[in-house]
């Protein structure tokens, strides 16, 4: 599966593919908004604001995720210096970056009615508040330092120290006593949130990474040509 | 198959990831008090030492039939099914306090008993589920 993302596949695969990707985005994203917004029921409690989770628990496991790519592709990168790894791990910093905004943003809506604040700093918003500055640094590195093999070096050490955070945001909930609810999806239990709930929240969750995975081939695609050219650049 | 020095960076990085893993382990550990963000009534029972004039936070259930209310304030008790600790508030209650739902209260102790909360938030379960379903879970308890 490797195989497919090196360069030369990635250069020379025409728009097919995301054209592809995007029908399938544009069908599942709306299947799972007419889901979540009119077929799945209020909840018992909160209401119609249950509806904010479809977008917010996506958001955050997709922002977990991507770093959990780029902190992984950053230790690969140290060891063996493939050249087209950090252009990977550099993909995946926008669209997980923004998913994290996204996650504080529409939690922080969800709390004010539901707990009664806008934001609090206990473990499981505070971690994740620390997840969204690693992005911010990670991708600030990138864009300041000039030189790429320092900004290569720089931007993996600050994705490897970032990759601690995502266990602790993970289990701050059962660690430790937050405002934040736990998990109601787990591995080893039955989910605690009804199946007319979770359906949309998986088909959400499903249009939301073929969007991101979507915004990733684009943003790989063009970091491969513009690295391409910085090389024909320094050959002349 | 890996070159000697691709071997010797993997081991460097391997004893750097376990090293800092432990490290970090430990700051957590000892900031626990810190990164709690309420304490439950038997820690406040259990506690050595309780400060009355630092600002905790309490949480816990609503227990059953403990809320009392007049004009200006609120009396209810808090509790984790094994301590309790009366808490009265004068403020704005969020919509989803209600009794044998989360809360956590912010503000002072009198005693270990009695707690002085200028901040209440209404917790929320991990529980999802539609208005039906609660009533049908309801009725079957009964």
């Amino acid at each position: 599966m490797f195989k497919k993302f090196l360069p030369s596949k990635i250069l020379s695969s025409n728009s097919n593919l995301i054209n592809a990707l995007l029908i399938g985005l544009i069908l599942v994203i709306l299947l799972g908004l007419i889901y979540s917004l009119f077929i799945s029921p209020p909840d018992y409690i909160q209401g119609d604001s249950v509806r904010i989770m479809y977008v917010h628990v996506p958001s955050s496991f997709i922002s977990l995720a991507c770093f959990g790519f780029i902190g992984i592709a950053s230790i690969l990168n140290l060891i063996f210096k493939i050249k087209f790894i950090p252009l990977m791990a550099k993909s995946l910093a926008p669209v997980g970056c923004v998913f994290a905004l996204i996650s504080i943003v529409t939690g922080s809506l969800w709390g004010k009615p539901t707990w009664g604040t806008w934001w609090v700093w206990d473990a499981r918003l505070t971690s994740m508040l620390i997840l969204l500055l690693f992005y911010l640094g990670y991708i600030f590195v990138w864009k300041l330092v000039n030189n790429f093999e320092k900004a290569n070096k720089i931007s993996s050490v600050i994705a490897i120290v970032g990759l601690f955070n995502l266990p602790v945001i993970k289990y701050s909930v059962d660690w430790w006593n937050t405002l934040h609810q736990p998990s109601s999806i787990t591995l080893t239990s039955a989910p605690t949130i009804h199946y007319s709930m979770l359906i949309p929240l998986l088909i959400m969750l499903l249009g939301m990474v073929i969007y991101s995975f979507i915004i990733f081939l684009m943003k790989y695609k063009t970091e491969l040509i513009k690295f391409k050219i910085e090389k024909t650049k320094n050959q002349k | 198959m890996l070159s000697k020095k691709v071997r010797g960076r993997f081991v460097f990085f391997i004893l750097l990831l376990l090293l800092s893993a432990v490290t970090i382990f430990l700051i957590l550990k000892s900031l626990e008090e810190n990164i709690v963000y309420f304490f439950s009534p038997s820690e406040i029972y259990s506690k050595q030492e309780v400060s009355l004039s630092k600002k905790i936070r309490v949480g816990g259930l609503v227990k059953e039939g403990s809320i009392s209310k007049d004009q200006t304030s609120i009396i209810f008790i808090i509790t984790d099914l094994k301590k309790e600790i009366v808490v009265s508030y004068s403020g704005t209650i969020p919509n989803l306090f209600s009794e044998g739902k989360g809360v956590i209260a912010e503000g002072k102790l009198k005693d270990r008993k009695y707690f002085i909360a200028d901040k209440i938030l209404a917790k929320h379960d991990e529980n999802y589920m539609p208005p039906e379903v609660k009533k049908a879970l309801d009725e079957s308890k009964y």
